[in-house]
């Protein structure tokens, strides 16, 4: 019994060895999948969310209530969270994450960037609710009892920086996302300034280029698609991200102009809300708000290729 | 050689199988999920009964309440578990059998607080709803005075903690604020999550704990096992007779005991601001969610055995883990509805 199974085995494995049509065959099997758990997803998402869909329309995007007793849900304050943290959490981690990429893989010895590198991709590693941890008991006290009130000493005349203190707010959680978005920004671009032909930097210098000149002028730009992509899997990390935010935010479902006074995100109210939530129309609008997130996401990663594809043009004249 | 090898095998992994399922098919398995609160307890309970009767399984997946209730409707598990009663739409939801409600224990709710140099403080029911409306704002209030005299409070503004999440523990709270203050019932009402006027959110238990010991002058409010365990300060709250009474297994269990009596004959009731001197009025039961009707005759007297030795033997477990056992006339009254269970 076993032998001809054994060699039916043998010959497909021969002709998957051998044969590109197998290969073929499977990979695009492979690559199929992971559309397929898209397309399921959105659909999902879009039959789960019908009653809420169904009850408030476009209004859902715009309204700013949202009261589970009352049933009344509008997504503003959770979009309005999501996309304040993540972009604080950008214009802190991208200079910071680029240039210590910059410094890492042009400037130091090699011995030290080793070193470092390995000590950003383990911060990578660390799970986020340690982060959040950390973020309540270390960052929350230094937020409230130093950062805050210094903001609001020296720059309180303008409105984002009013209110008390409470140490729990959108300034603290962008802080912690850029605590956890650095680690992705600095490998990859470092992988990617590292990937720049050695002829590229040595053209550069025998044109009479100083280092520096050399690093920010033709290293830098030459690996430009590499620091954007860095920057977009950063966002899309910072967006998604749930337990450090939700720790440190203040879930708080209103909105704010104030940086100091606590809001909410959607992936944390989600996670905050679904296990409990009765009834229709409170699992179905925070499904809808899911929807909310990936259109998100989407809008971003689209916008993400229109900046690479008008980048790549600018590039190519000085080719 | 590898002829015979394979076939030794094949044999040895069909004894294996056979053994497996042998061992699975000698173990009744039910399984139940729901409420987080009394997890401790029923994997307690599960391990215990287990050791009793080895023919029984019992798997407890502690989601909470919400997702207890939905995967009962959907029929995924045999038994659900909530904090917080099913409602009459709800268990409409279910027509293949009427749900029974069984108390198993009861928890309390505490505010507690982080005001330097206080330890003892007093909560009327009109102060606490004050403060979490947001209409009480500095803890030097009047109110907060009159109800704590000889305190020394600071001239500092009140930041009031809650949880983020839906929990069993916010509907208790908020269903007692509702019953004492009717502002808050008409602005904000009781639920598992709600819409609140003021303060942070912190998540989980251990969540609003850690926001009130970062923040100076906040207050939140936790369960009373949580804070026992975590020898956690807390307050005492003025209840329906006028006495201050400070959260303990006496007080709670004294507030079901207040309404054994009046109690509908399907246990669903909330039991917060209850009658009597020597009542914690922030009190709730809960509860096992049990359909009546059970096709598999087998897991029907497993679990009615379950239910009977939960109620005699299985109380006597509660206090060690910081639970308040349920009162004697609720134990009666219950023992009646397992008969309801074919």
């Amino acid at each position: 019994m076993a032998a001809p199974q054994r060699s039916a085995a043998r010959k497909f494995v021969k002709r998957l060895q051998d044969g590109d049509q197998a290969a073929h065959l499977i990979t695009l099997i492979f690559a199929a999948s992971v559309f397929l758990v898209t397309v399921f997803l959105i659909y999902e998402l879009w039959i789960h969310s019908s009653a809420s869909r169904a009850k408030f329309g476009l209004a859902f995007l715009f309204a700013k209530s949202w009261d589970p007793v009352a049933e009344q849900f509008g997504a503003l304050p959770f979009i309005y969270g999501t996309v304040l943290t993540s972009v604080l959490a950008l214009i802190i981690s991208v200079p910071l994450g680029v240039g210590a990429a910059i410094f890492l893989s042009e400037l130091a010895p090699p011995r030290l960037s080793n070193t470092c590198t390995f000590l950003v991709e383990l911060l990578a590693a660390v799970p986020s609710v340690i982060y959040g941890l950390l973020a309540i008991f270390t960052l929350v006290p230094l937020m409230r009892q130093y950062v805050e009130p210094f903001l609001k000493k020296t720059l309180g005349f303008l409105p984002l920086f009013t209110g008390p203190a409470y140490g729990f707010g959108y300034l603290t959680a962008g802080l912690i996302l850029a605590v956890m978005t650095f680690p992705f920004i600095i490998s990859i671009s470092r992988e990617s300034l590292l990937a720049v032909p050695r002829e590229q930097r040595e053209a550069a210098l025998a044109l009479g280029a100083t280092k520096w000149e050399s690093t920010w002028q033709v290293v830098v730009p030459f690996a430009r698609l590499g620091i954007i992509g860095s920057i977009f899997l950063a966002l899309a990390r910072a967006l998604g991200e749930t337990m450090a935010v939700t720790m440190v935010i203040g879930n708080d479902p209103s909105i704010h102009a104030s940086l100091l006074a606590p809001g909410y995100t959607i992936a944390a109210i989600i996670a905050n809300e679904f296990n409990e939530a009765t009834g229709n129309l409170h699992p179905a609008a925070l499904v809808e708000l899911g929807l909310v997130l990936f259109l998100i996401t989407m809008i971003l990663n689209a916008a993400a290729q229109l900046l690479i594809v008008a980048t790549t043009k600018k590039g190519s004249i000085q080719d | 050689m590898r002829v015979i090898k394979t076939r030794l095998g094949v044999r040895l992994s069909a004894i294996l199988i056979v053994g497996v399922a042998g061992a699975n098919l000698a173990a009744e398995t039910i399984n139940g999920a729901g409420a987080t609160f009394p997890a401790v307890i029923y994997q307690k309970w599960f391990q215990e009964f287990r050791q009793l009767h080895k023919d029984i399984q019992i798997n407890y997946q502690s989601l909470g309440s919400g997702a207890g209730i939905q995967q009962l409707t959907q029929g995924t598990v045999d038994f659900g578990a909530s904090d917080v009663p099913m409602t009459d739409e709800q268990i409409a939801k279910i027509t293949k059998s009427k749900v029974l409600h069984f108390p198993t224990v009861l928890g309390g709710v505490v505010p507690t607080y982080n005001v330097a140099g206080v330890t003892q403080l007093n909560f009327s029911p009109e102060t606490l709803a004050g403060i979490f409306l947001g209409k009480i704002t500095k803890w030097s209030d009047a109110a907060l005075k009159k109800d704590n005299p000889g305190v020394k409070l600071p001239d500092a503004d009140i930041t009031v903690v809650h949880r983020s999440e839906g929990s069993g523990t916010t509907f208790v709270w908020t269903d007692y604020l509702s019953k004492v203050s009717p502002e808050w019932k008409s602005k904000v009402g009781p639920a598992a999550s709600v819409s609140w006027p003021v303060g942070l959110g912190g998540k989980g238990s251990e969540g609003v704990t850690g926001t009130i010991k970062q923040t100076p002058n906040s207050i939140g409010y936790v369960e009373l096992i949580y804070a026992a365990q975590n020898k956690i300060a807390y307050g005492a709250v003025k209840n329906s007779a006028g006495v201050f009474v400070k959260a303990d297994f006496d007080s709670v269990t004294e507030a079901a005991a207040a309404f054994a009596n009046s109690m509908p004959a399907d246990f669903r009731v909330s039991i917060t601001n209850a009658p009597g001197k020597k009542a914690y009025p922030i009190a709730t039961f809960t509860w096992l969610l049990v359909p009546n009707k059970f096709d598999n005759a087998t897991k029907k007297n497993s679990i009615v055995q379950f239910l009977k030795w939960m109620l005699t033997d299985g109380q006597k477990f509660a206090q060690g883990l910081s639970y308040a056992p349920l009162p004697k006339a609720v134990v009666d009254k219950e023992e009646k509805q397992i008969a309801l269970i074919q």
